[in-house]
């Protein structure tokens, strides 16, 4: 399962030239606001006649403009989920979520309703109108109606950009068991740095219009060149553990990574869950021996492997090699020449339990329905 | 005049006439500008393409023109020598001229610049991205339309088809300049009305039908008015 894009066109002063290429899984195109992302996603669902360029999926030739080639949006079979969802205000739920089924050839009519329905916790708005659902529950609607019209692809155009953050935090576990479940491969866009790393398999990081890097979720978010095209602030280190331990005196979980043991708030998932643990990089401290008498819980000991030293400005990003996970801390440039990091000094990292946050963390990565939902809940 | 004495609610069978006639001749207007109202309601609306203004102004034209100029015209190009009302007659035997089908033609054309109005406004209100939606849903131009903008305009079209309806029923000008006013075959509700103003006598027949359009009219306003309200009650527009 393939998707192979490459691309120009021009929109007034701004020119997308974008050429990649995907596996499977959910794919995350990544950047800033206005860098082209949205153009070239409508560009895959033919929303867009590009000027130049090929595009297929699958084998199937979408797009040749050199030999002609322009499949109708409506042929292309590729479900969009669109940032504002688009329901069809005149249909109920249920006439929305057939709606491209109907338009499907049988042998395309992969998805049922009852299964969508179940995977989306739709169940109970069938029989309502668009008109009276909550933007949570329009957004989970439009991904059910996108899946049941058997799509060969699935773009996702920030689906979560107009909500809030309690409703964010709703509709993710339903895109994690939707990664997970449905053999449907995802192309995600997002310029949120949170979502992408809990949710992508693959970035392909969009700027300007082009492909700044592609690869997978760690290799481009680890990189500290990239910093400055994505979100600096948010930027930090993506961590695979397993749950351990619980610990209910202290109400504390425990899990365990190549990096060592890490420490906090209870989660609900069942021990020996694999988990994708996020490490801000401003919440990262380094300390040159191991400290004492500090309440902070988690220290592991690493080795400095790179520094952005290209900047003249106060802040400067460190990595960390922790045996094998890579660690980002974010430090000022007072405190780099303080305490004299160089590349290749050993080194432990310090971070409090409590900015570890919950909603940092990306659900079971191979996933079963029942623990999925558990890991999230909260 | 002795307003005691007058029947007010007996109409002679030749006024009879002239109600059924002017309902015949409103409705056909209607019903057959409809289609053609939307397809260029829809191509002003959404298409893009050369001549887009010139076919604009065309449609409006009725509205602006004095009706005397319309029905002239009309008798030019629709008479049975006329360049298009000769082709008609020669080859499928259809007759405008002198005939109610005429009057038909005559209150289609000044009614269908409301007709077209009424729609494109209301497919310019339409959200066009939620016809791209339908789009990547597998459904073609055609089936969009049906099943997307068609639902979404209901109300505009039953706007549209009351305006259109009432100019009909009104229409007086570009009627008699074109098929005359021949009782039982173009007579409508105005030129009858025109007609009784004209003869010593006939204040009564005009009252008559004077009230009869009143009725038809509000009828026709409170059913479009009834029918819009259940088109926005089921898209939740309250």
């Amino acid at each position: 399962m393939t998707l192979s894009i490459d691309i120009r066109h021009r929109l007034g002063s701004f020119e997308v030239d974008a050429k990649f290429a995907t596996g499977g899984g959910l794919v995350a195109l990544f950047g800033r606001s206005g860098s082209g992302k949205t153009s070239i996603v409508n560009i895959i669902a033919g929303l867009i006649r590009p000027d130049h360029g090929r595009v297929t999926n699958d084998d199937v030739v979408l797009l040749d403009t050199a030999r002609g080639i322009f499949v109708p949006r409506h042929r292309r079979r590729i479900g969009y989920v669109f940032q504002e969802g688009r329901l069809f205000p005149h249909l109920t739920v249920r006439q929305n979520l057939l709606y491209g089924r109907f338009f499907a050839p049988q042998q395309e009519r992969r998805e049922e309703l009852d299964r969508v329905v179940d995977l989306l916790g739709i169940g109970g708005l069938l029989d309502r109108r668009p008109g009276r659902l909550s933007g949570g529950e329009k957004q989970r609607v439009a991904i059910g109606r996108a899946l049941l019209a058997g799509p060969r692809l699935l773009l996702m155009d920030e689906p979560l950009a107009s909500l809030d953050e309690a409703l964010k935090g709703e509709i993710l576990p339903y895109i994690e068991r939707l990664r997970d479940q449905s053999r449907v491969p995802i192309v995600y866009v997002s310029h949120s740095l949170a979502e992408v790393a809990r949710l992508a398999s693959t970035v392909v990081l969009v700027a300007g219009g082009k492909v700044a890097a592609q690869g997978s979720t760690a290799e481009v978010l680890h990189r500290l060149d990239l910093f400055a095209l994505t979100d600096r602030t948010e930027a930090g280190a993506i961590i695979e553990a397993i749950v351990e331990r619980h610990d209910a005196a202290f109400g504390l979980t425990e899990l365990r990574s190549r990096a060592g043991l890490w420490r906090l708030p209870r989660l609900d998932s069942p021990i020996g869950t694999r988990l994708r643990l996020r490490v801000r990089a401003r919440d990262v401290m380094l300390a040159k021996s191991p400290p004492a008498d500090l309440s902070a819980l988690n220290i592991v000991p690493g080795v400095v492997a790179d520094m952005d030293c290209g900047t003249i400005g106060p802040i400067v990003e460190i990595k960390l090699d922790c045996n094998g996970d890579v660690l980002i801390a974010r430090l000022t440039r007072f405190s780099v020449e303080r305490l004299g990091l160089v590349p290749g000094q050993q080194i432990h990292a310090l971070v409090k339990s409590v900015a570890l946050d919950r909603r940092d963390l990306s659900g079971p990565i191979q996933a079963t329905a029942g623990a999925d939902a558990e890991a999230n809940a909260g | 005049m002795d307003w005691m004495n007058l029947d007010w609610m007996t109409l002679s069978p030749e006024e009879w006439t002239a109600v059924r006639l002017s309902l015949k001749v409103a409705t056909v207007a209607t019903l057959i500008s409809l289609p053609l109202g939307i397809g260029i309601a829809l191509a002003l609306a959404r298409g893009r393409f050369w001549g887009q203004s010139l076919l604009n102004g065309i449609v409006l034209l009725p509205l602006i023109l004095p009706p005397v100029v319309t029905g002239y015209i009309l008798l030019i190009l629709f008479g049975r020598h006329g360049p298009i009302g000769g082709f008609l007659a020669r080859h499928l035997g259809i007759v405008f001229s002198f005939r109610w089908t005429g009057a038909a033609l005559a209150c289609g054309v000044m009614g269908f610049p409301l007709l077209v109005r009424a729609i494109r406004l209301s497919i310019e209100a339409v959200d066009a991205r939620l016809e791209e939606a339908a789009g990547t849903l597998g459904a073609n131009r055609a089936w969009v339309f049906a099943t997307v903008t068609l639902p979404l305009i209901v109300p505009g079209v039953l706007t549209g088809m009351i305006l259109c309806f009432a100019k009909a029923m009104g229409e007086f000008g570009a009627t008699i300049t074109f098929v005359s006013n021949i009782p039982g075959e173009t007579q409508t509700l105005p030129s009858a009305i025109y007609t009784f103003t004209q003869v010593p006598g006939g204040d009564a027949g005009a009252l008559r039908l004077t009230l009869v359009s009143i009725a038809i009219s509000m009828l026709a306003l409170f059913a479009s008015e009834l029918m819009a309200r259940s088109a926005n009650r089921r898209l939740d527009i309250e």
